[in-house]
């Protein structure tokens, strides 16, 4: 029986139902999923990997606390989106790289590219893929130069000193014509096999050597449906297109697997093309959008001055944003085609 | 003319660079040391307050149909006497600065200030309007060089400060002096709408 003297008359607005994803629940499966990519990194090149990662993440917390209490702004630090930032610009750095640097890094990348425009949601680049881009401009050297995982698995922890550094799998893919390339090519394929490609036995970037790790935290965020799948599969289905149609040296499918293994692709294409404020709204923007960043990757590869076309195109394709979301408005419910144009014409 | 209120005006209200959004093609290119922006900073100055000063005297001769040509006739005599003073005297600012001197025939800060100050007002006032505007942008050209010499490069006027390894290269590049003009004038138009709000 109902308590109808109990019963409270509680008249709000819509909405009524409420789901319990916060914004700290979607950053926290944004980060387990990113942990087995982390596990197989220290695996990979040594603890330093798991320094270097913590050192990021309490660099753009702190940065993030600094700004909100300097501007007086209520605090941010606890909804785990600057954790996020700070384990993937860690995760696109060289394992070596001196500490005072990453954080540079968090440091542009939280107050100058997240916060001065408004913080979470209001970036209009991925902050830590512009981390990235400003610590290659400024230094490029360090930026370039892997840790090679089979020489320094465990010497590689506090000291930069006796390491041995690799080309990655895409300097090889890169040369001045068709004949340096099948060389180089070859040279690689004798290096490195194809599934040590895929478990990530490769000198790169920190988090990104793993593909089947990574695709593991992607597929993991598709089923807890943080992220969409149209992104990352429009992404990495373009790239395996192109570089399976055009390949530079060896047959489509051997250069199509080094070059989606090869470099940051499955992590730009699940952890960072799939940011929700520098990404399409709309599904069918996200295609485009993965689509675009597909193209972009190969023709940064292919012609560009850059090993990796990673990082640039989704930063490109991330200012398309606005305008992809413009003309991939779906028609509301009722209204025709005609009407739409009338109403965009006012 | 009120003396006061041109200054402030050339140096924050009407700032040519940060409010009216003028030069900024040079004020990107070359702020890249102290000594460079004040070397820009100085000639710009100079040429301005010299064409001023000539416009207003000869704007009641000059026809209004004509006015451009004559306006840039009277710049580019000045920008040609500083362009030779400079690689005369000091050669290596000369250098350094290069094909910015020559284009500040074209620099929109002058032609405007001619276009809209001098040839409506008398030559005393079109004196201090040269000297303030250029002050102006002098000003904001010294802080740019300031920001991008000392983090960028690690030194201010070529002596070291930071060492070597430590500095942002990037604001040195171009993008560093897209990023640090954005970045001052949002701070302007910031401390611009504090001020009104408080008034």
């Amino acid at each position: 029986m109902t308590d109808y003297k109990n019963l409270k008359l509680i008249a709000t607005s819509s909405p009524h139902i409420r789901g319990s994803e916060r914004t700290q629940t979607i950053m926290l499966d944004v980060i387990i999923a990113m942990l087995p990519a982390l596990i197989f990194a220290c695996f990979n090149f040594g603890l330093r990997a798991l320094c270097l990662t913590a050192v990021s993440v309490a660099g753009c917390m702190f940065f993030e606390w600094l700004y909100q209490k300097v501007m007086k702004k209520p605090s941010s630090v606890m909804d785990l989106s600057s954790v996020v930032t700070g384990m993937l610009l860690s995760f696109v750095c060289p394992v070596q790289m001196p500490y005072w640097m990453i954080l540079i890094g968090d440091a542009f990348a939280i107050i100058i590219v997240k916060q001065l425009f408004g913080g979470i949601g209001k970036n209009f680049v991925n902050p830590a893929l512009a981390g990235r881009a400003v610590l290659l401009a400024s230094y490029a050297g360090t930026m370039t130069s892997w840790v090679d995982p089979a020489v320094n698995k465990a010497a590689a922890f506090g000291s930069n000193v006796d390491i041995v550094t690799a080309a990655t799998p895409l300097a090889y893919m890169k040369g001045p014509d068709a004949a340096a390339i099948a060389a180089s090519f070859d040279q690689l394929k004798s290096t490195y096999s194809v599934s040590n490609m895929f478990l990530g036995q490769i000198g790169g970037s920190m988090g990104e050597v793993s593909a089947l790790l990574l695709i593991v935290g992607g597929v993991y965020l598709i089923w807890r449906k943080v992220i969409n799948w149209q992104t990352p599969v429009a992404y990495i289905g373009t790239v395996a297109v192109l570089t399976f149609l055009f390949p530079r040296a060896g047959t489509g499918v051997e250069w199509m697997l080094y070059s989606l293994f090869g470099g940051g692709l499955m992590l730009g294409a699940f952890f960072m093309a799939t940011d929700y404020a520098t990404s399409p709204v709309t599904k069918k923007g996200q295609l485009i959008f993965g689509v675009g960043c597909g193209v972009f990757t190969v023709l940064i590869r292919y012609f560009g001055s850059y090993n990796e076309g990673v990082c640039y195109s989704i930063m490109v394709m991330n200012l398309f944003v606005a305008l992809i979301d413009k003309y991939t408005k779906p028609v509301r419910f009722g209204t025709v085609k005609s009407d739409k144009k009338e109403a965009s014409g006012k | 003319m009120n003396i006061g209120r041109q200054l402030k005006e050339g140096l924050i209200t009407q700032n040519p660079v940060l409010v009216q959004m003028l030069g900024l093609c040079s004020t990107m290119a070359i702020t890249t040391s102290i000594m460079n922006g004040l070397g820009m900073g100085v000639s710009v100055l100079i040429i301005l307050t010299a064409s001023n000063v000539v416009i207003s005297a000869i704007r009641k001769i000059v026809p209004d149909k004509i006015r451009i040509a004559m306006f840039i006739v009277v710049i580019a005599g000045f920008v040609t006497c500083v362009d030779l003073l400079l690689q005369a005297f000091v050669p290596a600012i000369a250098e350094s600065l290069g094909v910015f001197i020559p284009l500040i025939v074209v620099n929109c800060i002058i032609l405007g200030r001619a276009e809209s100050f001098s040839y409506k007002n008398g030559v005393a006032g079109s004196f201090f309007d040269g000297i303030f505007q250029g002050l102006g942008y002098t000003a904001v050209l010294l802080a740019m060089c300031f920001i991008r010499e000392l983090l960028g490069a690690g030194t201010l006027a070529g002596v070291r400060i930071i060492p070597e390894q430590f500095p942002v290269g990037v604001l040195t590049l171009p993008v560093g002096g897209f990023l640090v003009l954005g970045f001052l004038i949002a701070a302007m138009q910031w401390a611009l709408s504090k001020s009104k709000e408080g008034k």
